[in-house]
């Protein structure tokens, strides 16, 4: 689905290059996590995907289209077929949920008649049913990223990126966003997702590929995070200033800081899980999910399995208690 | 539904923009104005040339008693002379000259005291102060050279007039005119250029979230940079618009009412010539609107 073929990334002539020489080969449907430190080239990786930076060396394809030589007006289409979501959500401000979302079918010329089938389907889907007309700033950060995704998500697109989508939300919201992005990857789609959420790593046990100063260090199926001090050099184990509990040695003692959830997360996140219990917008989306990769491999639809889904219903619990 | 969704997204962005979209609005009206007036003016100077030069003789004048031209050394032209120069006029510009008239003194002082009956100036004029001339209607006014030529410098010929001659100071006056118009038209246009370019580079500045998401979800270039193209072009067609309505009511109460109505024996430009030059002047401004847009948008919205 996403193949890196020695790719090299130099934003500025004799800079350090900011992806040096990077093989990665992503299947369809898989789950990846992309973990390294600020400016090991986890977002340059996310940007050449999307195309909206060139490699200065070696070959990215993407969905069987090689985007060194894909033809710049080739690149809506290219993107059509790829949903991003942001740490910090982008969603416009002066837009309800409803029009965020839809904001994303009009400007790629889908009928009316589809946007207003599908945007209430998608909106059910993430669990924000009946917030149709909320603001963005009348929401909280977790259902804000609820309707970021749901925008990505709306067109069904085949790979879903997300560049820690979870840096800005507390872990039990953040969790809520996990099953979320699990979800729509049972659904057949590819997620890459770079992020420093170390305990959402460990939890969902996927691929981990680890990039350092612009190099793959590590790519292993079923792995952890790896130790935070490895990987965040300059940070360490730092339990005051770091997110509360993460990567330190539970001690009894420790004071903790309490991070409450917003109780609008919670009531989305179980919104959510009964609309897809009763199979809201995922059933008549993977009959829409169309394999137009040009690759001309089967759609095999094959769901990928779930094994996660269990360890993480009951994570995360633990850190809202002191 | 794409059509409508533009059609709103624009409407947003002037009224987001509304003072720079004014402003452009001004400037091209202004300019538009410009080179309409100047338009305007080469029309009245057509319709000028083509109602008068009708009008207007070459007039051959033969030698009086008492010239000092060296052709006229022989004294009042002959009736050998005469009879050359009619020849000459018949056979060597026969294709120049529509017609030939023969004034003879006589005729010239007949037509004297009906214009003068009181005498010119205080001088009762005779039959024998007149002079005869050949009065020729050329097929074609601007082939006054030809007769020139062929003419000037016969025995018995005194001097040779271009009445046109008399009408190049007015022509000389409208063409500096409309130059300085088209001049002044050129400045203005170009404010307005960069004007439009300004506009629409703060409207993509001001939109950068919404294009942002747009290119991100895979919306084609022209989805993202119609609306900006059409705000441009929407501010400059006002303009034209409103130069259009400006030259409309100027040509109509300052010529059709006015200046037609206290000099009514010329023919002037009317509110027709300016629906006229009215294509021209919206074809500039979508061209200007163009020209300036894609230039902008493509520094400021590429995917």
């Amino acid at each position: 689905m996403i193949r890196f073929e020695n790719v090299s990334k130099v934003y500025a002539r004799g800079a350090r290059p900011a992806l040096d020489e990077v093989s990665v080969d992503v299947e369809r449907g898989e789950f990846v996590f992309l973990v390294g430190a600020s400016g090991s080239g986890k977002s340059t990786f996310l940007r050449l995907v999307l195309r909206e930076e060139r490699p200065t060396g070696g070959r990215v394809y993407v969905a069987g289209r090689d985007l060194t030589r894909l033809s710049g007006w080739k690149v809506p289409s290219l993107r059509r077929g790829i949903g991003m979501v942001f740490q910090d959500f982008r969603l416009l401000p002066n837009k309800n949920v409803y029009e965020n979302v839809a904001f994303a079918l009009q400007v790629i010329g889908r009928p009316r008649h589809t946007i207003s089938t599908t945007v209430p389907e998608v909106l059910e889907w993430v669990g924000l049913d009946g917030k149709e007309k909320r603001r963005p700033h009348e929401l909280s950060g977790g259902e804000q990223q609820r309707v970021a995704i749901a925008r990505a998500f709306v067109n069904r697109p085949q790979i879903l990126l997300a560049d820690e989508p979870t840096g800005n939300l507390d872990p039990t919201t953040s969790l809520g966003i996990m099953r979320l992005l699990d979800r729509i990857n049972s659904t057949g789609t590819t997620v890459v997702m770079a992020t420093h959420d170390d305990e959402i790593v460990n939890e969902m046990r996927r691929r981990v590929v680890e990039l350092s100063t612009g190099s793959v260090v590590r790519d292993e199926a079923d792995a952890q995070y790896g130790r935070r001090e490895d990987i965040l050099p300059l940070v360490g184990p730092a339990p005051v200033l770091d997110a509360p509990g993460r990567g330190v040695p539970r001690r009894g003692a420790t004071p903790r800081i309490v991070v409450q959830p917003e109780p609008g997360d919670v009531a989305a996140e179980e919104a959510a899980e009964a609309a897809v219990e009763q199979g809201a917008f995922e059933h008549d989306g993977s009959q829409k999910a169309p394999p137009e990769d040009g690759t001309g491999e089967p759609d095999t639809s094959e769901l990928p399995s779930r094994r996660s889904r269990r360890a993480m219903s009951g994570a995360g619990t633990g850190h809202e208690e002191a | 539904m794409r059509l409508q969704f533009i059609l709103v997204e624009v409407l947003q962005g002037l009224r987001r923009n509304a003072t720079m979209v004014i402003s452009v609005i001004l400037v091209t009206f202004v300019s538009l104005t410009f080179v309409g007036a100047a338009a305007l003016l080469q029309a009245q100077v057509t319709k000028l040339k083509g109602d008068w030069y009708d009008l207007v003789e070459v007039s051959v004048f033969l030698c009086p008693e008492g010239s000092t031209e060296p052709t006229c050394a022989e004294g009042e032209a002959t009736e050998e002379q005469i009879a050359t120069i009619e020849r000459a006029i018949d056979t060597e510009l026969g294709d120049v000259v529509a017609t030939t008239y023969f004034e003879s003194k006589a005729e010239a002082f007949e037509a004297f005291e009906a214009r003068y009956p009181d005498g010119y100036q205080g001088t009762q004029l005779t039959e024998d102060d007149m002079q005869a001339s050949y009065r020729l209607q050329l097929a074609d006014p601007e082939q006054y050279q030809v007769v020139d030529e062929v003419l000037s410098g016969r025995d018995g010929v005194e001097v040779i007039e271009d009445q046109r001659a008399a009408f190049e100071p007015l022509f000389l006056a409208l063409n500096r005119a409309s130059l300085v118009a088209v001049g002044l038209a050129a400045v203005m246009l170009l404010a307005a250029a960069l004007l439009i370019t300004t506009t629409i580079r703060l409207s993509a500045v001001s939109r950068r979230r919404e294009t942002g998401i747009m290119r991100l979800v895979g919306a084609s270039n022209l989805f993202v940079q119609l609306p900006f193209m059409l705000e441009g072009a929407i501010a400059a067609l006002v303009g034209a618009v409103l130069a259009v309505g400006g030259l409309w009511l100027a040509v109509q109460y300052l010529v059709v009412d006015w200046l037609a109505q206290s000099v009514d024996w010329v023919n002037y430009v009317t509110t027709a010539d300016v629906l006229a030059i009215a294509p021209l002047l919206l074809g500039v401004a979508v061209a200007l609107a163009v020209v300036s847009s894609v230039v902008t948008l493509h520094r400021y919205t590429r995917v």
